[in-house]
């Protein structure tokens, strides 16, 4: 079990440095700089795999959650917790890039703007999943409210994204083919899908760490009980 | 559903009748609210015209600051003598415990608000007479939002070390698309907008808000308190 694990973290992670050893040498050396916006354009190909990785994590994370009040079995929260860790890593980077983007084209490190609000409180909601379940010791009992939290945080999520949307924005539109049009020259999108799937493999390896971390903690803390009570 | 609406309202008016002698959470509440106010007018120019376009900010920041204070006490002050334990083993259901705790506390914030919000106009000369009714419809939304998530999320932090700390850390994130609604058309009715096309958006976002939660909570706090 343990070996397959490795193994497959192996190939994991031998995948993710080959996708992004040829990627970034695409986007730094082959690919031109944008008309209106020169050199800091690529960031582009970190923030939105970035976004993508983080919320598809963050909607895997509800899942979960769900699978463990359906079935009470704790590897599910282990997982939970270690995909929603690792998300939140994500976008932290989402919310740095666009604010390195945001400080050269905007002029300013941070706009209220609709997406960059409804990240940030996304970003809120999680980092306080993470807090609650430092505050709890018992198992069972952290697993149960930290999947409640978790589903309510990703409603919330939905719902701050539809409201504020009707608020205010300014970020720039959807540049992605597959939403109506598409405002990137060609071969310049393809990077980002590229770059998705690496990150995607990258998430994978850290949250298979990060499972396998969360459950032996467990068990030493279980072991640790019982010698203290005897 | 008539014993489970009669469990909610033996749980509420025991909550409000305890409260009632004591007057411990209004008490702590209000008189935090007059602080707030009092403080605001050090951040900006009181009687200046601004102050009508960011007045509904104001009053919620000051309402949810309140509420925080009711809410904390709300499912903690049931730990003496494990007061907890008997009500969740009583026959009632948990989702009728939860159900007249959230009464009670909406009530008693609704009484909060409406001194603060007395308070408020006296102080900064503010008039929204005309427009009486619908600010007290989007108190009455604002406020049942803030606390099905702050009933819901008292009982939640109930048992941890740092209750104090996790509620509103928990809470406010949460509580973002309701407060910014509220504020939004707390704001245009104190300058003077009526309820109309432009708004009544918000008065959406503010509902649907209030039902897709209360309907979560009665879902979900049998597992937060029972498990």
């Amino acid at each position: 079990m343990t070996q397959t694990r490795d193994r497959i973290l192996f190939v994991l992670a031998a995948v993710c440095a080959v996708l992004l050893c040829v990627d970034f040498y695409k986007i730094f050396l082959i690919l031109p700089d944008e008309a209106n916006q020169g050199a800091i354009y690529r960031i582009v190909y970190v923030h939105v795999p970035s976004i993508f990785t983080g919320f598809t994590g963050f909607f895997v994370a509800l899942a979960a959650s769900g699978a463990y009040l359906v079935t009470g079995k704790l590897k599910y929260d282990a997982f939970a917790a270690a995909v929603t860790e690792v998300s939140l890593a994500f976008a932290t980077i989402v919310l740095a890039t666009g604010m390195i983007w945001g400080r050269i084209i905007w002029g300013i490190w941070w706009a209220w703007d609709a997406r960059l609000t409804t990240m940030l409180v996304c970003w809120l909601i999680y980092a306080g999943y993470l807090m609650l379940r430092r505050a709890i010791d018992e198992p069972t009992q952290r697993a149960r409210l930290s999947a409640v939290v978790s589903i309510f945080g990703c409603v919330d999520i939905l719902i701050v994204w539809k409201s504020i949307e009707w608020w205010r924005t300014q970020h720039p539109a959807p540049v992605l083919s597959v939403r109506d049009g598409g405002g990137m020259g060609p071969g310049m999108e393809a990077p980002i899908y590229w770059n998705w799937l690496a990150f995607m493999c990258l998430a994978a390896i850290l949250v298979m760490v990060r499972t396998r971390q969360e459950q032996r903690s467990r068990e030493i803390d279980s072991l640790r009980r019982m010698a203290h009570s005897y | 559903m008539s014993s489970f609406l009669r469990a909610s309202y033996t749980i509420a008016a025991k909550d409000l009748r305890s409260e009632m002698r004591t007057k411990e959470a209004f008490n702590a509440s209000f008189s935090f609210s007059l602080v707030i106010l009092v403080l605001f007018s050090f951040a900006f120019d009181p009687s200046s015209e601004e102050l009508r376009t960011i007045s509904g900010g104001l009053l919620w920041l000051v309402f949810s600051f309140a509420g925080a204070l009711v809410l904390n006490r709300s499912f903690a002050r049931e730990l003496q003598n494990d007061c907890l334990d008997a009500l969740v083993s009583s026959p009632a259901p948990t989702s009728a415990i939860f159900f007249g705790k959230t009464l009670a506390n909406f009530l008693l914030l609704m009484i909060v608000e409406i001194a603060a919000l007395a308070v408020f106009a006296v102080l900064y000369d503010t008039h929204f007479s005309k427009q009486f009714w619908p600010v007290v419809l989007v108190m009455l939304l604002g406020t049942w939002g803030m606390t099905v998530i702050g009933t819901m999320f008292s009982a939640l932090t109930v048992n941890l070390r740092m209750r104090e700390m996790m509620l509103p850390t928990l809470v406010y994130p949460l509580l973002i698309p309701a407060l910014m609604a509220a504020m939004t058309l707390t704001s245009d009715l104190m300058s003077g907008t009526p309820l109309g096309k432009d708004n009544l958006i918000w008065l959406r976002v503010l509902a649907g808000f209030d039902f897709i939660y209360t309907v979560l909570a009665v879902v979900f706090i049998d597992i937060v308190l029972v498990g």
